[in-house]
């Protein structure tokens, strides 16, 4: 093989020889006769698996191109070499070229079709790809959905009765938050923003823990620290909500580098909204989680609206499910309203995201149909009709309902004892609940760390002491 | 990679500190626990505690061969006491990585996540090493997003992971102050100790050579309201190495602050395992007329000045603070004691800084003990310009230093 080369080079540097830039040619035909050689090709990145190689590779193979270019700005002059390049392996993989001048446009003329397999009258679509479930998990799913409504609506009014401070309701988005729920296993952990109380529903979470937390008494899990609607519970793996927006989202994928650290049949399932999407957490944790194969699934709640914000306002892209392909991550798009369609989507990216470690993001399109939340009139600043609209037209409980119906496997008597036997629980759950105590001073300090350090001994003392003395300016309910 | 030589008979460690002046030498009462759980390797001298206030003859000890210039210059010819002692000698980073090295070896669930961490070895060379040891998913390198990739220690912290974030500068952790706030200080309280983040931020801070002023920031004035965080302040090879195991067994969500002019420093160090209090403060030099407290590169400077001041016939104590979150007022309080009279010497700025909240600090709790207003040398309210000469007016110097004492002695 050398040989050849040798013999090659003498003869170009004999051609060279006639030409005004002796010196600078040689190079230049010493470089070209190496990249018709074999030589940069071992260079070229073969696998990622061994990334410190690849990364000297890959600056092997860069040192190598950008000799070549040079060389051939200089050769065609004066010889008839190999015909110009259609493509170039640049770091990051090969392109190919165009002499066109083209801008991608800012969209497709299509937009992302939205996987759907349930129509308004719960009728299953033809050629629909969904998965078949029995009975028993069709029943709970759906009476779990009627549960959350039906607990949402409660407590809205317990706030409105100025029983309970702050609420936020799940209505529109019953289907999202039972399906998702039902396709996962309880090893998968979940890091919620705030409109998934169903996930802690279907795992176990009852009715009188949900109160607890709303009311924050003293056998809140989270010892009367966060604001309502702010649960977190270890034993379900539903990591406590956080006031912050998409903050969430790389804790999901840092806790996905670590259940594939450990090897982990599990992944990681993180929510978010249309708002959500803007910020950066939730860009530099896609990237991330692509980067890192770490097995998550990011699942965004389109519901049209952050706050007062409609989606146009929001984002010009294509929705969320296209900025999945932006960072290397499979995407879907689904009828949110759907339950069937998301449980079978959410069914197959869960074994995507374990077994081919990889992230997956899905586009859920649904609507807010109630307020932001119990500090919100959203008449404000949308039409009461088109909130009426998808109430009714796109409800997905009603949808559900008539699909289950259709099989048998529910009735209206089924449907009022279920709803009554819920409204009972609840308000039993809700009286329990404002009568338990409130925390005590003491859970003021305990937990910032791990040990109470002497600041907080101290001002944990002066506090009691400061109470005591004015113990009449204090609420008497407040324990010590 | 520094290798450790084993050495048999700890107790011929101690035999050094023999050689000082024990007349100086300050055998106060034992140090006692601040109301915190002490662990068992809490080693505070070479495995044997033979005195009390062990901590105290280990530094006395090595008040003979101390540096007193910041940045990576050879130490002064070491006493000949010394040349007896056991123990390796190593680079700051190095005894940075080396108990990076001990902790990851000890704990599997111990890893790393930072730019340029793994291959690269880290851009101050902390991590050198690790990557080819340990693997590409314990010593992970990030794109670039603090905000991100402070989260994603979060969420692995979560899970039982004992993640160490490396910000490549401190002040890059500007962007992640969302996180370390609102998730990192708070989800153990607002979860009601449901989870726990065990995560070590650390990265190097303060002011360089010339580095401009995004790059010379002193993040420890920002973070030191967060509640649910402590903050420690390495300034040694050896207090860098016990910190930072400390720092990996803490439960609690640890910022270890390093500085960027200080990786050089030399110094030896014992061969057998230890680890530091995160709380406690670090008696560089006993002394009677004035209390000096400082913490990292501000302490190289104070010790320069206090060779100045013994000349001049003063008898300065010298504290490296160490915990900037919660102060060691134990330690400091004792001091302010004995002196009366209290300078703070910071690269914080002049508001809002470790040395505003100090001197609150001290005044609310030692009035009774001051002869003095307390006096605080800090960098002025600029950012950091990056002209050498402007550079350096910004920083405390020891002619400063001296000339503050002096007028606090008066």
């Amino acid at each position: 093989m050398a040989s050849s080369y040798l013999s090659k080079s003498k003869h170009m540097i004999m051609q060279s020889l006639k030409s005004k830039k002796v010196l600078m040619s040689i190079i230049m035909r010493h470089t070209s006769f190496v990249t018709n050689s074999q030589f940069c090709r071992p260079f070229h990145i073969q696998n990622y698996a061994d990334s410190s190689v690849a990364l000297s590779r890959s600056f092997g193979s860069i040192y190598c191109e950008r000799r070549l270019h040079t060389a051939t700005s200089v050769s065609n002059k004066s010889s008839t070499e190999a015909p110009s390049r259609q493509e170039l392996d640049f770091p990051g993989g090969k392109v190919k070229f165009t002499p066109k001048l083209i801008f991608t446009s800012s969209s497709n003329n299509e937009r992302t079709r939205c996987y759907r397999v349930l129509d308004e009258d719960g009728q299953l679509l033809i050629d629909s790809d969904s998965l078949n479930i029995t009975k028993e998990l069709a029943v709970n799913m759906y009476t779990n959905m009627v549960t959350l409504q039906v607990m949402d609506t409660i407590f809205y009014e317990a706030q409105r009765q100025g029983r309970i401070s702050f609420y936020l309701t799940t209505i529109g988005e019953e289907a999202i938050n039972i399906a998702s729920a039902a396709a996962l296993n309880i090893n998968d952990f979940i890091f919620p923003q705030y409109r998934e109380p169903g996930v802690l529903l279907w795992r176990g979470f009852s009715l009188q823990e949900f109160a607890n937390q709303v009311f924050g008494n003293k056998y809140d899990y989270g010892k009367g620290r966060q604001m309502p609607i702010h649960y977190g519970s270890k034993k379900l793996n539903y990591i406590t909500v956080a006031s912050t927006v998409a903050t969430q989202i790389p804790h999901a994928v840092g806790a996905a580098y670590s259940m594939k650290m450990d090897k982990q049949y599990s992944c990681t399932v993180t929510y978010f909204g249309d708002g959500g999407s803007s910020t950066g957490d939730f860009h530099a944790a896609l990237n991330f989680a692509a980067v890192m194969e770490a097995p998550v699934i990011f699942f965004c709640r389109n519901n049209g609206w952050a706050i007062s914000t409609p989606i146009n306002d929001q984002l010009r892209s294509d929705g969320i499910v296209v900025r999945g392909k932006a960072y290397g991550v499979p995407s879907i798009r689904v009828d949110g309203n759907d339950a069937l369609a998301v449980y079978s989507a959410v069914n197959d990216a869960r074994k995507m995201a374990i077994e081919q470690q990889t992230p997956v993001l899905i586009e859920a399109l649904t609507y807010r149909a109630g307020h932001h939340s119990t500090s919100d009139d959203s008449t404000k600043y949308r039409p009461v009709d088109e909130i009426e609209w998808w109430r009714a037209d796109q409800n997905p409980v009603t949808r559900f309902r008539k699909w289950i119906e259709t099989k048998g496997w529910w009735s209206d008597e089924t449907e009022s004892e279920h709803r009554s036997n819920i409204r009972k629980q609840l308000s039993q759950a809700i009286q329990a609940a404002e009568r338990v105590e409130k925390p005590p001073v003491a859970d003021m300090f305990n937990d910032v760390y791990d040990v109470p350090p002497k600041n907080l001994s101290e001002q944990e003392a002066l506090l009691r002491k400061t109470i005591k003395k004015h113990i009449h300016e204090y609420q008497s309910d407040v324990p010590m | 990679m520094a290798s450790i030589l084993q050495r048999i008979g700890a107790a011929t460690s101690l035999s050094s500190s023999n050689s000082f002046d024990t007349k100086k030498f300050n055998l106060s009462s034992p140090r006692s626990v601040i109301g915190r759980k002490v662990s068992n390797l809490d080693v505070r001298s070479n495995g044997a505690n033979k005195m009390n206030g062990g901590m105290n003859c280990q530094i006395g000890g090595r008040a003979d061969h101390f540096v007193t210039n910041a940045v990576a210059t050879k130490p002064e010819a070491p006493a000949a006491s010394t040349a007896s002692k056991p123990g390796h000698e190593l680079l700051l980073f190095e005894a940075l990585r080396e108990g990076l090295e001990e902790e990851m070896e000890r704990d599997a669930r111990v890893c790393i996540m930072g730019e340029d961490v793994g291959h690269y070895g880290g851009s101050y060379k902390v991590s050198k090493g690790l990557a080819p040891k340990y693997g590409d998913l314990r010593v992970l390198d990030t794109p670039i997003a603090e905000n991100a990739f402070t989260g994603m220690g979060i969420g692995a912290a979560m899970m039982g992971l004992r993640p160490i974030i490396e910000g490549m500068n401190m002040g890059f952790l500007l962007l992640a102050f969302n996180q370390i706030s609102n998730n990192c200080g708070m989800l153990h309280y607002t979860s009601g100790g449901q989870f726990k983040i065990p995560v070590v931020i650390r990265g190097p801070g303060g002011v360089g050579r010339q580095l401009g002023a995004e790059h010379s920031q002193r993040l420890e004035s920002y973070f030191q309201s967060i509640p649910g965080i402590q903050m420690v302040a390495c300034s040694t090879p050896y207090n860098a190495k016990g910190l930072m195991k400390a720092a990996i067994r803490s439960d609690n969500p640890v910022i270890l602050f390093e500085h960027v002019l200080l990786y050089n420093l030399k110094e030896t160090i014992p061969d057998e395992e230890y680890v530091l209090n995160l709380e406690e403060a670090e008696m560089v030099r006993p002394g009677e007329h004035v209390t000096i407290l400082t913490y990292s590169r501000m302490r190289y400077h104070v010790m320069q000045a206090a060779k100045t001041l013994v000349n001049k016939g003063y008898d300065p104590e010298v504290i490296d603070i160490r915990s900037l979150k919660p102060f060691d007022l134990h330690t400091i309080g004792n001091s302010v004691k004995k002196t009366h009279r209290v300078l703070i010497v910071e690269e914080c700025m002049r508001t809002g800084g470790i040395g505003a909240s100090l001197t609150a600090a001290i005044n609310e709790n030692f009035q009774d003990y001051l002869d003095a207003p307390i006096v605080c040398l800090s960098s002025q309210d600029v950012p950091t310009p990056y002209a050498g000469t402007l550079e350096e007016w910004t920083v405390v110097q020891p002619p400063q230093i001296v000339a503050a004492v002096e007028q606090l002695c008066r």
